[in-house]
């Protein structure tokens, strides 16, 4: 055999295997290898999508969450970025900003009856979609309430600030609990903007002018901000919720072994706490301290890389996750809230009836996405500082101007963000 | 045989800089052996060590961010003005329109706020953006240290305070168990490995298990406490107290790393020849003396070893703040490292980080020259 005939072999050999895979592959990187029910629907779910289509393969990659957004800002460096990115939501406005995200092209309607949370929307484009919501609720024992005549809140009533301020005080009275309200100081980071802005919103305040996206003055240090500081600090000074200083193990187990009367917590927890504390537990929906009872919104979503050469393939792909029976199968494992009304009523705990019920309805009524911002990811640490500052008997004033100070600056380095200073 | 000459003609560029010229045959060969078998070692220290270093020292002087589609400019000493700005401002009182000063309702003065000064003011345009770092009242009027970058400087503050105080503290202790492990006892080994155990594992485990320990509501050393007063201590929320989180923190760092220098003290010892103990007995030296006169004096290398390695360790001050309280509570346990961290990486001012640190390089350079120069050899000087 002569080398021109290897030649030709070689080439009708790759051509013919290029062939026989004209499958083009995806690849999707996701930050919860962690968490082994949730990657496991997400590899059912990649695999059926594969099955059902011959034009594309999707490949996951699976990271730790704690190294996940460092690895997506190093590809980004690399230009490694791969087709389909898992993104938190108030962070993707700072990668669609810095050119890493490209909106979807998701076919008309398809995200009618979704909830508002998991649309993520920027710039009047969308750029993820996700497949479930989480939310925050008042955990409490019936048994703890009735026993001290208080009343039980709903949606429609839910407690005023006073009247919720008087329950803690009751309850304080009692000599019952270590503490009456677990905010989850020990949970820093992201919890902190995420649990916390609501009630600052709830007072008519919030982390940023949303008119503009410019400056924070006059929001966040703002009579009404003053007004949720000094409630807030209040809480620690009467020694009504544990301080920063919490530990973690305590705030695992604090509410479940009774040492605390009120729990402010997700529904992510809401199957497991049940579990322990059985038919007693309810759910009660957010405080309203003037301005409405408000609770964060968005999770983790899906979106394209702008890098991607086959947008329309990643596309197909999350029209095809965002199926019923998708968000069924990811609220079934993981107890977070899926994102539409028809895959609620499929679903083990959002269906009627279910443990988790009321969860839905407080997401749908309630939620609030936290401020669409290229900004956030430095908004929010600013934020978390403030309220662990002011928890710790900061100046009220003193602290909120500093913040509003640093925001303001920080926008005017980065000329706005994208928006028109 | 190869020439001198020859050899030193083969040789790369960068070996012949090195070597002099009119050097002996066998000391070049030594240099060219010595540079080759460094070669590895410096080549990664390079990568890692010193081209890091030089782009954060160029990133310093830029506005780079970390996310960002816009372009990165130079911005000249505008990093290190932020960082580095203090100002002291004198407040006087409020005065009524007829001149006198107004009192608060709890009969102290009152002031104008701060901000109006430091916030767009055009006429304190020196003091835009200032924050109150202390201040203190003198006669009528308030003396405020302003600062532009009030976190910044507790945060250096603190680090120096954490490297002064447990240089001593962990030197010290180290030393007295290196002199207890130092001597022939059955299982003193398991002794040594005992000390040295919590050397082996990770800071960031440590720093868990500490919080545990530190915990306000049901801590293990409040517990301790607790039982040994027969109940009559009152818990203290160690780490969420801003008077007890810092000494907790040294505390704990202490116990951690002691256990390393324990080591280095224990090699120290044991270059001390025994001749010289015995002869200090022969000569009635009791137990002090042996170790003032022939202990002490032999440990002199190794006593500024130790003490520039920890302060530069300390001056480090990053996983426990990370893991135990982010600084808090009220920046009681800020320290430079966790701010250049945090500017740099969480707030995406990657520009603003390096100048951190630059300046914390200069700072660890400053107290190692003083450091030399404070130990030096002062009998052959």
């Amino acid at each position: 055999m002569n080398m021109r005939r290897m030649i030709l072999i070689a080439i009708l050999l790759i051509a013919f295997s290029g062939m026989a895979s004209a499958q083009t592959e995806l690849s999707m990187w996701y930050h919860g290898g962690a968490w082994a029910a949730e990657h496991q629907v997400f590899i059912d779910l990649i695999e059926a999508f594969n099955t059902s289509q011959s034009e594309y393969t999707v490949v996951l990659e699976a990271f730790p969450q704690e190294s996940y957004n460092s690895s997506i800002v190093a590809a980004a460096a690399a230009g490694e970025l791969p087709d389909i990115i898992d993104v938190d939501g108030p962070v993707m406005p700072g990668w669609a900003w810095a050119g890493w995200m490209a909106p979807l092209q998701l076919s008309e309607g398809a995200l009618d009856n979704f909830l508002p949370g998991p649309i993520g929307e920027w710039n009047g484009e969308l750029y993820a979609v996700g497949l479930w919501d989480a939310a925050v609720s008042i955990y409490a024992r019936r048994s703890v309430l009735e026993a001290n005549d208080i009343r039980i809140p709903t949606l429609d009533e839910p407690w005023t600030g006073e009247e919720f301020d008087d329950i803690l005080e009751q309850l304080q009275a009692t000599g019952d609990f270590e503490y009456v309200l677990d905010l989850g100081m020990a949970w820093t980071g992201e919890w902190y903007p995420y649990a916390f802005s609501p009630f600052l919103q709830s007072f008519g305040g919030d982390m940023i002018d949303r008119e503009t996206y410019t400056t924070a003055e006059g929001v966040l240090n703002g009579e009404e901000a003053v007004a949720f500081g000094e409630w807030w600090q209040s809480l620690f000074e009467r020694g009504l919720a544990p301080g920063t200083s919490q530990d973690t193990g305590d705030r695992e187990t604090g509410f479940i072994d009774g040492r605390y009367a009120l729990q402010w917590m997700g529904n992510w927890a809401g199957v497991s706490t049940l579990g322990e504390v059985g038919e007693d537990l309810i759910f009660l929906p957010a405080p309203d301290f003037g301005h409405g009872n408000i609770i964060g919104a968005a999770s983790w979503q899906l979106g394209a890389s702008s890098t991607t050469e086959h947008p329309e393939g990643v596309s197909q792909f999350i029209e095809f996750a965002i199926q019923d029976e998708w968000l069924t199968a990811f609220s079934d494992a993981t107890g977070l809230a899926p994102a539409t009304p028809n895959a609620a009523a499929m679903s083990e705990n959002y269906s009627a009836g279910g443990p988790l019920e009321v969860f839905y309805e407080l997401s749908n009524q309630q939620a609030l996405i936290r401020p669409v911002t290229p900004g956030y990811a430095t908004l929010a640490l600013i934020f978390e500082k403030a309220l662990a500052d002011i928890a710790n008997g900061a100046d009220v004033q003193d602290t909120l101007d500093a913040a509003v100070d640093e925001i303001d600056a920080d926008i005017e380095d980065n000329m706005g963000y994208g928006f028109d200073m | 045989m190869i020439s001198a000459s020859e050899t030193r003609k083969n040789a790369p560029l960068w070996v012949r800089l090195l070597i002099p010229k009119d050097a002996p045959l066998y000391q070049r060969n030594e240099a060219i052996a010595g540079w080759l078998m460094a070669f590895p070692a410096l080549l990664v220290l390079t990568i890692f060590l010193v081209i890091p270093f030089l782009m954060a020292f160029v990133m310093s002087f830029t506005n780079q961010r970390l996310v960002s589609p816009n372009p990165t400019e130079w911005v000249g000493m505008r990093n290190f003005e932020r960082l580095l700005t203090v100002r002291v401002f004198t407040l006087e009182p409020e005065r009524d329109d007829s001149g006198f000063i107004v009192y608060d309702d709890d009969g102290s003065i009152a002031y104008p706020r701060l901000r109006t000064f430091t916030r767009k003011n055009p006429d304190y345009p020196e003091l835009n953006g200032l924050r109150e770092f202390t201040s203190w009242q003198a006669g009528e009027n308030r003396t405020v240290i302003l600062a532009a970058d009030v976190v910044f400087l507790r945060a250096l503050i603190n680090t120096l305070i954490f490297a002064g105080v447990i240089a001593p503290l962990q030197g010290g202790l180290a030393l007295l168990l290196a002199l207890l492990l130092n001597q022939s006892l059955p299982f003193i080994n398991v002794f040594r490995a005992i000390y040295f155990a919590p050397v082996v594992v990770s800071m960031v485990v440590v720093s868990l298990l500490w919080r545990f320990i530190y915990d306000g509501e049901n801590g293990l050393l409040n517990t301790l406490l607790g039982i040994a007063s027969f109940g009559s201590f009152q818990p203290v929320d160690w780490l969420g107290n801003p008077y007890s989180a810092m000494p907790a923190m040294i505390a704990m760092s202490a116990w951690q790393a002691v256990g390393f220098h324990m080591v280095i003290w224990l090699a120290g010892l044991q270059t001390i020849p025994v001749s010289l103990y015995e002869a200090a007995g022969l000569d009635g030296a009791g137990a002090w003396q042996k170790f003032r006169y022939v202990t002490w004096p032999g440990l002199r290398n190794t006593a500024v070893l130790i003490l520039i390695v920890i302060v530069i360790q300390a001056m480090g001050l990053f996983v426990q703040v990370d893991v135990m309280t982010r600084g808090g509570p009220l920046d009681a346990t800020q320290s430079v490292v966790y701010q250049a961290v945090q500017r740099g990486y969480d707030k995406q001012d990657i520009a603003e980080g390096s100048a951190i640190s630059v300046v914390l390089f200069f700072v660890v350079l400053a107290i190692t020259i003083v450091n030399r120069y404070l130990t030096r050899d002062r009998d052959t000087s």
